[in-house]
């Protein structure tokens, strides 16, 4: 198989070939004109919004670069060569409460993280509620502690806040935005297009965590497992990385999607091709079992504490080591490989030693039973 | 087709006028029906699938066949 | 987990194949009926490391491929209905009728709920007393049991709010269909092991006979999948046509007589659509007259909705090996995963779908898809 390989490739077969572009939703929003649930999927369905309804309304240099954040320097002001970095997220997890953690975490560590894979330090979030007419405020108070103890666990604070209420019946208990604004050390400069033929993908710990943990305890499909949240805060872990590696290439946190998304979007945004060896993903042997069951793809699951990061090879020893020495990245795992070859498509090579393409999900992932 | 997991049967009881069980997937426990299998054991493995165990796995004969494969000769090329 | 790593190695899945390309000595078409194989073929790569003798026809075992347009529609109607809460398998809800599809529905307020389990769905016209609860029973002879209980139970408990849309299908008829249509170039099957192991296999034997074709019993992880194919292909290669079990630890020859009692007791055979084939005579299941009560087609008088499929689809042709997904015109262009005209892109086991997620490298002409992909990889 190996000696034929040199002269098959796609390129080779010329307009033989399927055209890849003309495959990628030609005409887009065609198939739903009402938002479904797969549009907040981070899926397929969610860059279809923000390709098609938001960056045509909101068209900027900053928003173009579709990063986790957003860096930029604010005009007249002065900052010794440092730049801001500010993103936001609103999170509706479902149920409120979860193995491992609870909404109060996800919303400081999902912003902190945000921030921080643009290398950012993150120093102050704001919160703003959407809360239905009846929810107890004793279960509030519990989520307003969550937030305060994450806030001071992943070193920022959160210095502005709003709550609105709606009706009974118009929202689902207790809906949270943040916001957070960073500091961008002097020459670093973390971007999905940064990626590089011959960078390293790394991975740094299990895969699947907290969207397994959430599983378990959605209504309908409860299982027993020790499956707790990864939702973790990883700024420390990009600072360690940045030391060693200063011209990291991109970073990327894994939440919705799981691991193919982000992949997916490196790979389109960079134009280069990804693979991945499926033998040394870090999958978590319970929720593995738990995917099994559900007829889940691991690479689609949320994760809320991990990164991907691609590398330039010569410092991929250094940033593995790096992000093993953070308490949140003892898993961590050298994963792939940029290439040159099938730009913008992620490869998987599977245990049997064949490979398989690597699809961004659509929508939400649901449980099969065929 | 027909999506179904092997796992431990940790405990069988009533529920309901049906026969339930407890099953264990590789460290995941769920509530699975076992009505179809009326002969199976705390301790059997079953193959379940939406919800109901539909057969028992029989250790005897997944033995045997790893045995055979492991008796395959070894690959040179498969394609040679 | 136990039973089922043991069956992923990759060195012994090497062994497999060197051991399947040892035996082959001329082309043959093997078909996987059951979509849960397909699945594991192209997720695993296994057709990768096959023999270049060795093809793979990918069967129409997948039941949200085969479950016709008009069941499709029948379900948008009545889950669509105000006093209804609908319940499905999570598979179901993408598959598009000729008005959208589930998702469509619940987003324009149709109560949709996935049920892991059918007996949740009596759980919950249960605790719904004012409403009606409709399960969507679709499936071969591996989730009939699941659903046959469902309704069992909705009866004795006289649960009378709740009801099924019932559209069960039958592989044996199937593989009849298929070895008599014309221009049939399969040689060989590999069965369910799955729905075997409900339903035993001594009625598979009249098929090796009457066809002349060996039917091999098998599992669904790599290595199964891979002595399903050795042992077809030793059957092949010596001309014999005899039904085999590849997948003994699960599938015994009378099946599961618990289940077969239920299904009996519950349901009829009768003629049933496949979409993508058309009219396959005895080859489903509808509820027996004593359960008819359960009926969702009956109780919501939906049985007038009759619809024609997309004619640009060949999900058909597909589905019956006569062409691959990607010769198709419509392939990849008017039908893609997120705008598919046949359910054999819906589902993630169709193998148009599969052809469009996994070998979307592939030059047009060449028949081994995957391997196309592998030497992409492998430059890499």
């Amino acid at each position: 198989m190996a000696d034929d390989s040199t002269s098959n490739t796609p390129r080779d077969h010329g307009d033989k070939t399927i055209e890849f572009s003309g495959l990628v939703c030609p005409v887009p929003l065609q198939d739903y004109p009402n938002i479904i649930l797969g549009h907040g999927g981070g899926g397929k369905l969610s860059a279809d919004l923000v390709q098609h309804v938001f960056l045509p309304a909101f068209q900027n240099d900053h928003l173009a670069v579709l990063g986790d954040s957003a860096v930029f320097q604010l005009a007249g002001v002065q900052l010794a060569g440092q730049r801001l970095a500010m993103s936001t997220d609103s999170y509706v997890v479902r149920p409120l409460f979860f193995p491992g953690g609870s909404i109060g975490d996800l919303v400081v560590n999902g912003t902190v993280n945000d921030l921080a894979m643009s290398g950012a330090t993150p120093l102050y979030l704001t919160a703003a509620f959407i809360l239905e007419e009846g929810f107890p405020i004793a279960q509030l108070k519990r989520i307003a502690d969550a937030m305060g103890a994450a806030a001071r666990r992943a070193g920022v604070a959160i210095i502005s806040g709003d709550t609105k209420v709606v009706e009974r019946g118009h929202g689902d208990g207790c809906y949270i935005n943040t916001a957070g604004v960073g500091i961008v050390p002097d020459g670093i400069d973390i971007a999905p297009n940064h990626t590089r033929p011959g960078d390293v993908v790394i991975l740094s710990g299990t895969l699947g965590d907290h969207g397994m943990a959430i599983m378990s305890v959605r209504e309908g499909l409860e299982f027993d497992a020790e499956i707790r949240s990864d939702s973790a805060p990883l700024a420390d872990m990009v600072a360690g990385i940045i030391q060693v590696c200063p011209d990291v290439h991109t970073l990327r946190d894994p939440t919705r999607g799981g691991l193919s998304a982000s992949l997916n979007e490196i790979a389109a945004a960079s134009g280069c091709g990804i693979v991945i060896d499926e033998t040394r993903l870090p999958i978590h042997p319970t929720v593995q079992s738990a995917c099994e069951i559900l007829g889940f793809d691991p690479l689609l699951v949320a994760n809320e504490g991990k990164l991907v990061c691609m590398v330039p090879a010569e410092s991929a020893d250094a940033v593995l080591n790096a992000i093993r020495s953070d308490k949140h990245g003892s898993g961590a795992a050298i994963i792939g490989r940029v290439v040159a070859d099938h730009p913008g498509v992620v490869v998987a090579k599977t245990a049997i030693g064949a490979s398989r393409v690597v699809v961004a999900p659509i929508g939400e992932q649901l449980p099969r039973i065929c | 087709m027909c999506l179904a997991v092997p796992g431990k049967v940790e405990s069988i009881f009533e529920a309901d006028e049906m026969t339930m069980g407890t099953v264990n997937f590789g460290g995941v426990v769920k509530e699975v029906c076992l009505v179809l299998l009326p002969e199976i054991q705390v301790g059997d493995y079953a193959v379940v699938h939406a919800g109901f165990a539909i057969s028992r796995i029989d250790e005897a004969s997944a033995e045997e066949t790893l045995r055979t494969f492991q008796a395959l000769e070894h690959p040179t090329d498969p394609r040679s | 987990m136990k039973h089922l790593t043991e069956y992923r190695d990759g060195e012994t899945a090497k062994r497999l194949a060197g051991e399947i390309a040892r035996q082959v000595t001329r082309p043959w078409a093997i078909m996987e009926v059951c979509g849960g194989q397909t699945h594991s073929i192209i997720r695993n790569g296994i057709d990768q490391i096959l023999p270049d003798q060795i093809e793979m026809i990918h069967g129409p075992g997948c039941p949200v491929c085969v479950t016709p347009l008009e069941v499709i529609d029948k379900a948008l109607a009545i889950a669509a209905r105000p006093d209804v809460i609908f319940c499905s398998f999570g598979d179901m809800l993408r598959v598009p009728g000729s008005e959208g599809d589930l998702f469509k529905v619940k987003a324009a307020g149709g109560d949709v709920r996935v049920v892991y389990c059918p007996l949740d769905a009596v759980k919950i016209a249960r605790e719904n007393p004012d409403r009606e609860v409709v399960l969507l029973a679709i499936g071969f002879e591996t989730t009939a049991p699941a659903n046959a209980m469902a309704v069992k139970v909705a009866h004795d408990q006289h649960v009378d709010n709740f009801s099924a849309l019932v559209s069960h299908v039958l592989v044996p008829p199937a593989i009849r269909a298929i070895m008599e249509s014309p221009g049939n170039r399969v040689a060989g099957f590999l069965a369910a092991g799955h729905v075997c192991a409900v339903t035993g296999y001594s009625h598979y034997r009249p098929l090796c006979d009457q066809y002349q074709v060996p039917i091999v019993i098998t599992g669904f992880e790599p290595l199964d999948v891979l002595d399903g194919i050795r042992r077809c292909i030793i059957q092949l290669e010596s001309g014999t046509a005899e039904l085999e079990n590849a997948y003994p630890r699960v599938v015994t020859e009378q099946g599961n007589v618990a289940a077969q009692v239920l299904l009996e007791e519950v349901f009829e055979t009768i003629d049933r659509n496949w979409r993508g084939i058309g009219a396959i005579a005895q080859s489903g299941w509808r509820l027996r007259d004593a359960y008819r009560s359960f009926d969702a087609e009956i109780k919501f008088d939906v049985s007038a909705i009759a619809t024609r499929e997309s004619t640009l689809c060949r999900a058909g042709d597909v589905l019956k090996g006569a062409i691959k997904p990607n010769q198709c015109e419509a392939f990849g262009k008017q039908c893609t995963p997120r705008t598919p005209l046949g359910a054999t892109m819906v589902s993630g086991e169709g193998a148009c779908a599969a052809y469009y997620n996994y070998g979307r490298l592939v030059p047009l002409e060449a028949p081994d898809v995957q391997a196309a992909s592998a030497k992409v990889a492998e430059q890499a």
